[in-house]
């Protein structure tokens, strides 16, 4: 039975698919035929048959992970020994860590912003035109994609070929550079600005996910308001200004905070584009690199956690956000 | 919307409600729309945003039919002049000894099916009994579930993978299966809980007064109603599994047999980077699938979407 647990062949592993498939929905059948059978069965039998799978696994996989993590981060490399904050006072005091610091606050700041910036203002500039759907599809078909599949296309526009003899740039950007009588750039290498053209990928990926959520909120602007705006003699960008910006003000919270929340999760991107090299590494990334590289448990486990926290305030002002415009409705 | 002949609309700021009184609201909306992008500037932004958007993606589609000599000679845009296609760029790539895609592809379809079926199934479960079973401690089970939402996938892989490892079980797919569906549940549960208590009351309380029981309703009224939200969370969690990176890279890792192919094509990616004829190929391989599947069911993803990030 040795391959339930390491197939090689592909009909093994379909197989093996179609056999998990098939386990979870016999155990989950059972459970609630049991149910069903028993009649006048007390209501904690039938939430546990409903909500105990589930609940047995967040527990197992999210609750308890999630603690022994906090645990961890006050421990040495190795788990064995208590090192109180040491850990913490690394993250944040080491050089190294300082850049890693300083290019996740950059990422968090701008990627939400410009995603959104540019998300709003094609939502609002397509909105109702003939090529709508088209032109929603095209902006939003990034986001189907693998973020390794997107570092992969934006690699390639960068792509550096040094400048001698009769050698031509394979990547678009140089070209480009070329074509107005500059020198190529090695984008991703010259510091500080190759953190920008990584954040570029991913502000890519994100306004799709913007223009989406805008672009409903704005349809949502009731056509009196509008008309009346119109009335009053708005147009163009007085319109957009004083009656489009202020009237989807929650949709845009939303966006802003949920692609903050993406943004400080992201370690794709690094990864594949550089590496975290050229001092290009983000808090998400160094975690993978301290938990599953250099086996400094204790620091990735530190690293998580500073994650976890970070998220904190962009979640409890999202919900404040909400909560207030509910109270105005 | 198209009705209109477009000669009536040189300047917006003529088109007064006297004109066009006697269209629809929709109608004149869509008039205004239409000479707010007439204006040069809007529509002109409009054009350069979608190009940016989509040359990148273009330029390696192109690159990937390009022969290897060629792609490394000249940029992209040179195609035209130089018009010589291959398909050996994908043949290598998948079937290529170093690179053999085509075992990876099938892993990633291996991976995706039961990670996408598993939790939904049980998500479903859970958001009937949080949004029909009235028993005590719901409420606050319930917020303690929506609120495992904020916790970060990462501050669960260490301990994770030692419990695997402990149980002899690291780099099957038996643990991608199980992690993945575990960090689907909070949204999923969330998100269908939302749709269930759409559905009015009195439907699921006269079955349950003609003395169906909780399993009764879930199948027969529940599930039929709800085909459109278990689509749009199913594409979400499609595509989330499908383009995943870092829990196939913690638990699988390099196991050539488990590794699903965003894996397999960002070490190309570290290894041999300079190969594009062989990077171009590899990235569409692993991008057709959710872009074909994204293209079909686009509508059931916005509103998954929407239904995530503007009720909340």
């Amino acid at each position: 039975m040795d391959w339930l647990l390491q197939p090689d062949t592909t009909a093994e592993k379909l197989t093996l698919m179609v056999i998990a498939i098939l386990l979870f929905v016999v155990v989950m059948g059972a459970i609630l035929l049991g149910i069903d059978r028993l009649k006048r069965a007390p209501t904690w039998v039938v939430v546990l048959g409903f909500l105990g799978p589930t609940l047995l696994f967040l527990a197992f996989g999210l609750l308890y992970p999630g603690l022994r993590t906090v645990w961890n981060s006050f421990r040495d490399g190795r788990g064995r020994t208590f090192v109180g904050a040491d850990n913490y006072v690394t993250a944040f005091t080491d050089d190294r860590f300082q850049t890693v610091l300083r290019n996740t606050a950059l990422w968090v700041v701008l990627v939400p912003l410009l995603a959104t910036l540019f998300g709003l203002v094609y939502a609002v500039l397509v909105d109702r035109t003939r090529f709508e759907y088209l032109a929603k599809t095209l902006i939003f078909l990034p986001m189907s994609i693998s973020l390794v599949g997107a570092s992969i296309i934006w690699k390639f526009v960068y792509e550096y070929k040094p400048v001698q003899g009769n050698i031509q740039q394979t990547g678009l950007l140089n070209q480009v550079l070329v074509w107005l009588g500059m020198q190529p750039q090695q984008f991703l290498q010259d510091q500080p600005w190759n953190n920008l053209f990584l954040i570029a990928v991913m502000v890519w990926i994100q306004a799709g996910f913007a223009m989406t959520v805008l672009s409903a909120a704005v349809k949502a602007i009731p056509d009196d308001i509008v008309e009346a705006a119109r009335l009053d003699g708005l147009h163009g960008l007085g319109m957009f200004r004083y009656i489009t910006v202020p009237s989807i003000r929650p949709a845009l919270v939303v966006v802003v905070t949920t692609i903050a929340m993406a943004t400080l999760k992201v370690f794709d991107i690094v990864r594949t584009m550089t590496g975290g090299n050229f001092d290009t590494s983000v808090v998400a990334y160094e975690f993978y690199v301290q938990s599953f590289t250099a086996r400094q448990q204790g620091l990735g486990a530190a690293l998580a956690v500073i994650l976890f926290v970070l998220v904190i305030p962009i979640i409890a002002y999202n919900v404040r956000q909400l909560k207030l415009a509910e109270e105005i409705r | 919307m198209t009705a209109i002949p477009p000669t009536t609309l040189t300047d917006p700021t003529e088109v007064d409600t006297r004109k066009v009184r006697g269209l629809t609201r929709a109608e004149q909306r869509a008039i205004a729309a239409k000479g707010r992008l007439s204006s040069p500037w809007a529509s002109g932004i409009a054009i350069v945003l979608a190009i940016l958007w989509t040359v990148p993606t273009f330029g390696l589609l192109v690159t990937s039919v390009r022969p290897r000599s060629e792609i490394r000679s000249s940029g992209w845009w040179t195609f035209l002049q130089n018009p010589a296609l291959t398909f050996e760029n994908y043949s290598e790539v998948l079937f290529g000894s170093s690179t053999s895609f085509a075992t990876f592809f099938v892993n990633s379809v291996v991976i995706t099916l039961p990670a996408v079926v598993i939790p939904i199934s049980l998500a479903l479960l859970a958001a009937y009994a949080f949004a029909w079973i009235p028993f005590r401690g719901r409420e606050l089970l319930f917020v303690a579930v929506f609120a495992l939402q904020v916790v970060p996938i990462q501050v669960t892989l260490l301990p994770l993978l030692r419990q695997y490892v402990s149980w002899g079980l690291e780099g099957s797919f038996w643990v991608v299966w199980l992690s993945h569906s575990i960090f689907a549940l909070p949204l999923a549960i969330y998100l269908l809980h939302n749709f269930m208590k759409d559905i009015p009351a009195s439907l699921v309380e006269a079955a349950r007064v003609d003395g169906a029981g909780h399993v009764t309703v879930f199948f027969r009224v529940l599930l039929p109603l709800l085909t459109p939200a278990i689509a749009s969370f199913g594409i979400f969690q499609f595509l989330w599994v499908w383009n995943d990176l870092l829990v196939a890279l913690v638990f699988v890792g390099g196991t050539t047999d488990v590794a699903p192919l965003t894996v397999r094509i960002a070490e190309l990616a570290g290894t041999r980077g300079s190969q594009w004829h062989l990077l171009s190929a590899g990235a569409f391989v692993a991008m057709v699938v959710p872009l074909v599947v994204f293209l079909a069911l686009q509508r059931y993803f916005v509103r998954g979407l929407l239904a995530g990030s503007v009720k909340g």
